[in-house]
């Protein structure tokens, strides 16, 4: 039986700050082990998962009634003339005719079309923020292979002006990764894309943690060229799998120490590994894959590795081979976010076709779009659009409504926060787009964006742009 | 439409079997022309041994004369020109063995000419192609030196003998990265400049005695006094406005020199200056971060400032990459669309505007009697990204489709378990 190791950690944290119970999911669990450490019997030592706890909080917003557009769903709907009621931050109705409440702010969406929040899962705005000066180079540690310590959220830099065209482009969530330089690379984190001051008010509350792992050409480059393990993608499988065992060894030592503090013996905690921590997470199902691996034959022999340690890939990154093997993909329940038509710029990438992502949508996979850029990020569905075109092309029927979905929900899903947004259906965050036309014409823009129905941009007032603070007083301040 | 009635009856009397397959019809289409008589809704071209013998509304004919392509409706317009590539030159990126398009180590400049490297083979010409570029110019990158060498301009046949024309243009760069590689400011990238302009200048009075000049080898000026004496023009690769400027005072200094500004991401800053003084930019309307200090200004917004301004406009692709990914240059140009720009300049900036600035806009980027013919069928508006080529045409030969990426496509259009894709070919 594994501990919840991270909920249970959260929950701690949350009740110590709050000094409230009952508040959250996991708080039965975290009531209990209060109880316990209060009353003053064995201390029982458990870390706080989440000691740089989210701090967003939503914009405000009022009541917004948007009426007679086009809506895709983001989960293969698409409804002609309806409307969307927005309350509280919140989708509170779809419909037609809806009846506008007092006060609302009404907008024509005749003509428009309606999207849920653009969802980038693989972004390293803020890590590798524009300008790309040597001093912003805070996505990769590459001081050595394994640095599943490092988190991405302390190197973001919430100034960086990416995330003010992302915006404008109707990103509403983004799941920032370190680099691909090492085979672990740390922990990714996803972020409201709102202005703010520090990262903790950008951090998706309860989003999970991810892990960023790497495979093939970029791990064995780096440090191959320095004369040091991994120098091949036999090293590359020796040190995931090292670090791994190790991983195993580490949370039998705490499950073995929990258990034996709960039955009230008196036992030493282990010795704390911030590198084991996450990959604990990771085999604790608490912690979600995010990784990087580009050929078809190594994304297999990953999930081998994976069933050999028992955790799961959530995602290959980029798998521009994942068309090779959409049947694998599926039998694991691994999902590939991929690029429309990037490659060629190393030999892992040089089988990259056009079809991939609908391709692989076919086979049976989940598959989905991303950037990993600053200007890719700005255009998602147009390059969904790209993908949709080209599967259409070889014959495969896909509605431009499930096409939505690789922006949209199933990013959402490949997060763990598709209960929270990536579709617009009631009760779920009022992240919304509305589009000048059609989300899939190259002249189409995003008017309108909403993050938990809060109007974050609006294209036709300039009041409503978010200028970071690195553009006040450069040329080109709100230009975007 | 008498040329063209008459055109097609010349084409029809052709009763010699030889003959008449040299002639293309495209018919029933919506016709990008780029020229004065703009768009015909429904139109038709005519080729005749490789060339453009009219444009016009559509026709009647006889069917067995000559080979007709039916547009179904869709779009016929000039075949693409990508004004900015490396294709040719480089086939993956990180492996150096199947580069040439820069020498570091190597300590010629000017005299580099990547006619000896282009490789009509390399299969991202043909997805090029598949995706209606069908001209393109080939660049060389710097190395040792900011002056990066001769580049030149190429068909996508992928046949020997693509590229049409060789030095046709010298690269330097004069941005951030060639201060750095001149020794580390701007300064020493101008003082570099002058005095290589000046060696050439004096080629060869000034190396009868010895082969250095002030700046470059007696090889190397000898390759850049085309460039001084205005027969080639000068490509400078900058992006911040103070740069644009110093190029412009350089203008002025050497007047019979001819500028070109490439990257240019600050250039509608001098939108005014820059036409004032007809210097062409070659831009990228997909560019609006500052991704350096010499960008700070970029904007989506630029291309139409620089269409309204009159400056002559072509769009690259250097925010995608130059070798792998020219072939979205319609979306680079749908951008620019989006964002202000009237259609028919962003269509002319990648067509006929980048055959202009490298002097062969009297041969390729219009459909108009003598030009080449470069046709391109599409099943859409071309700068919509769901739109796609359904035929190209190359000097009058109708092109394959077929790339190394629509191969793996159908080898894998079904899952096949274990080893049995690798019969399938």
């Amino acid at each position: 039986m594994s501990i919840d190791f991270k909920t249970l950690g959260a929950s701690i944290a949350a009740l110590a700050a709050l000094g409230l119970a009952g508040c959250s999911s996991g708080a039965d669990d975290g009531g209990e082990t209060e109880e316990r450490g209060s009353s003053g019997e064995t201390e029982v030592v458990r870390y706080d998962a989440n000691p740089f706890p989210s701090t967003y909080t939503p914009f405000e917003s009022g009541v917004t009634l948007i009426q007679g557009a086009t809506v895709f769903d983001g989960v293969g709907g698409e409804f002609a003339n309806t409307d969307i009621l927005v309350e509280n931050g919140r989708i509170s109705a779809i419909g037609q005719g809806l009846e506008a409440p007092e006060g609302a702010t009404i907008i024509d969406g005749a003509g428009r079309y309606v999207t849920p929040g653009v969802i980038d899962i693989h972004s390293h705005l803020g890590v590798y923020p524009s300008p790309s000066v040597n001093a912003h180079n805070d996505g990769n540690e590459v001081t050595g292979p394994v640095t599943a310590e490092v988190w991405a959220e302390h190197g973001v830099w919430p100034q960086d002006p990416g995330f003010d065209t992302a915006l404008a482009a109707g990103v509403t969530t983004l799941h920032v990764l370190p680099g691909s330089a090492n085979l672990f690379g740390g922990r990714g984190v996803t972020l409201r894309n709102v202005p703010s001051r520090t990262v903790q008010g950008m951090k998706f509350p309860d989003a999970p943690y991810t892990l960023k792992m790497a495979c093939g050409e970029n791990p064995k480059r780096v440090y191959g060229g320095r004369g040091q393990a991994p120098g091949s993608r036999m090293g590359n499988f020796a040190g995931y799998r090292e670090a791994w065992q190790e991983a195993v060894e580490y949370r039998r030592a705490w499950n073995e120490y929990w258990e034996a503090a709960e039955a009230g013996e008196d036992v030493s905690p282990p010795r704390r590994n911030l590198e084991l921590d996450t990959l604990m997470g990771v085999l604790d199902g608490e912690i979600l894959v995010q990784m990087h691996c580009y050929r078809a034959d190594e994304m297999a022999q990953v999930m081998d590795m994976a069933d050999e340690f028992g955790y799961q890939v959530t995602t290959f990154h980029h798998a521009v081979e994942a068309y090779k093997i959409p049947d694998l993909l599926a039998d694991h329940g691994a999902c590939a976010a991929v690029w429309a038509d990037w490659g060629g710029f190393k030999m892992e990438a040089y089988d990259s076709i056009p079809e991939n992502l609908a391709l692989t949508d076919a086979g049976g996979a989940c598959a989905m779009i991303h950037s990993d850029s600053d200007l890719g990020i700005q255009r998602l569905n147009h390059e969904v659009a790209k993908a949709l075109s080209d599967g259409r092309a070889m014959g495969l029927e896909i509605s431009d409504a499930h096409a939505v979905s690789w922006f949209t929900s199933r990013p959402a899903q490949a997060l763990g926060i598709d209960d929270q947004t990536g579709s617009i259906e009631e009760g779920k965050r009022a992240d919304i787009v509305i589009w000048s036309g059609h989300p899939f014409s190259s002249y189409t823009l995003a008017d309108q964006v909403f993050i938990d129905g809060a109007l974050m941009f609006d294209r036709a007032d300039p009041e409503r742009r978010t200028i970071r603070d690195f553009m006040l007083g450069q040329p080109g301040e709100g230009d975007y | 439409m008498k040329t063209l009635l008459l055109s097609l009856a010349a084409a029809a009397s052709l009763t010699v079997p030889a003959l008449a397959q040299d002639v293309l019809v495209i018919n029933n289409g919506r016709v990008v022309t780029n020229t004065d008589r703009g768009i015909i809704q429904s139109g038709t071209v005519v080729i005749r041994d490789g060339a453009i013998v009219s444009v016009g509304e559509p026709i009647e004919f006889e069917a067995e004369d000559v080979r007709v392509i039916d547009a179904q409706g869709g779009w016929i317009t000039p075949g693409l020109f990508h004004p900015h590539t490396e294709l040719g030159l480089i086939e993956v990126g990180a492996e150096g063995s199947t580069r040439d398009d820069a020498a570091s180590e190597s300590h010629f400049t000017a005299a580099i000419d990547v006619a000896d490297g282009f490789n009509p083979a390399g299969t991202h010409i043909d997805e090029a192609r598949s995706e209606g570029i069908t001209r393109f110019a080939v660049f060389p990158s710097t190395g040792s030196a900011i002056i990066a060498g001769r580049g030149g301009l190429a068909s996508s046949t992928g046949e020997p003998g693509s590229l049409f024309a060789t030095r046709r243009f010298m690269l330097i760069d004069l941005s951030d990265s060639g201060a750095s590689t001149a020794g580390g400011s701007r300064s020493a990238s101008w003082a570099f400049l002058r005095a290589a302009i000046e060696d050439a200048r004096f080629y060869p009075g000034r190396f009868m005695a010895h082969h250095e000049g002030d700046a470059i080898d007696r090889y190397d000026a000898a390759a850049l006094a085309p460039v001084v004496r205005g027969e080639i023009p000068l490509v400078m690769m900058m992006d911040r406005a103070s740069d644009i400027a110093r190029a412009l005072d350089f203008n002025a200094a050497y007047p019979t020199i001819r500028i070109i500004i490439a990257g240019a991401a600050e250039a509608h800053l001098m939108a005014e200056e820059l036409a004032e003084a007809d210097i062409p930019v070659i831009y990228d309307p997909m560019r609006n971060l500052p991704d350096s200090f010499d960008t700070l200004a970029s904007t989506n917004e630029g291309a139409s400032i620089l269409h309204d301004a009159g400056v002559r406009t072509a769009y690259t692709t250097v925010g995608s990459d130059l070798y792998f990914n020219p072939r979205l240059l319609t979306q680079h140009a749908g951008i620019a669309v989006a964002h202000g720009a009237e259609w028919s300049e962003a269509f002319r900036a990648i067509t006929l505007t980048p055959a202009q600035i490298f002097g062969v806009g009297d041969q390729y980027g219009a459909l108009a009697p003598g030009y080449a013919g470069d046709v391109v069928v599409w099943n859409g508006d071309p700068l919509e990204v769901m739109s796609a080529p359904t035929s190209v045409i190359i000097g009058g030969e109708i092109q394959s489709l077929e790339t190394r990426q629509t191969r793996l496509r159908d080898r894998y259009a079904e899952v096949v378990r274990e080893g049995g894709a690798a019969y399938r070919h």
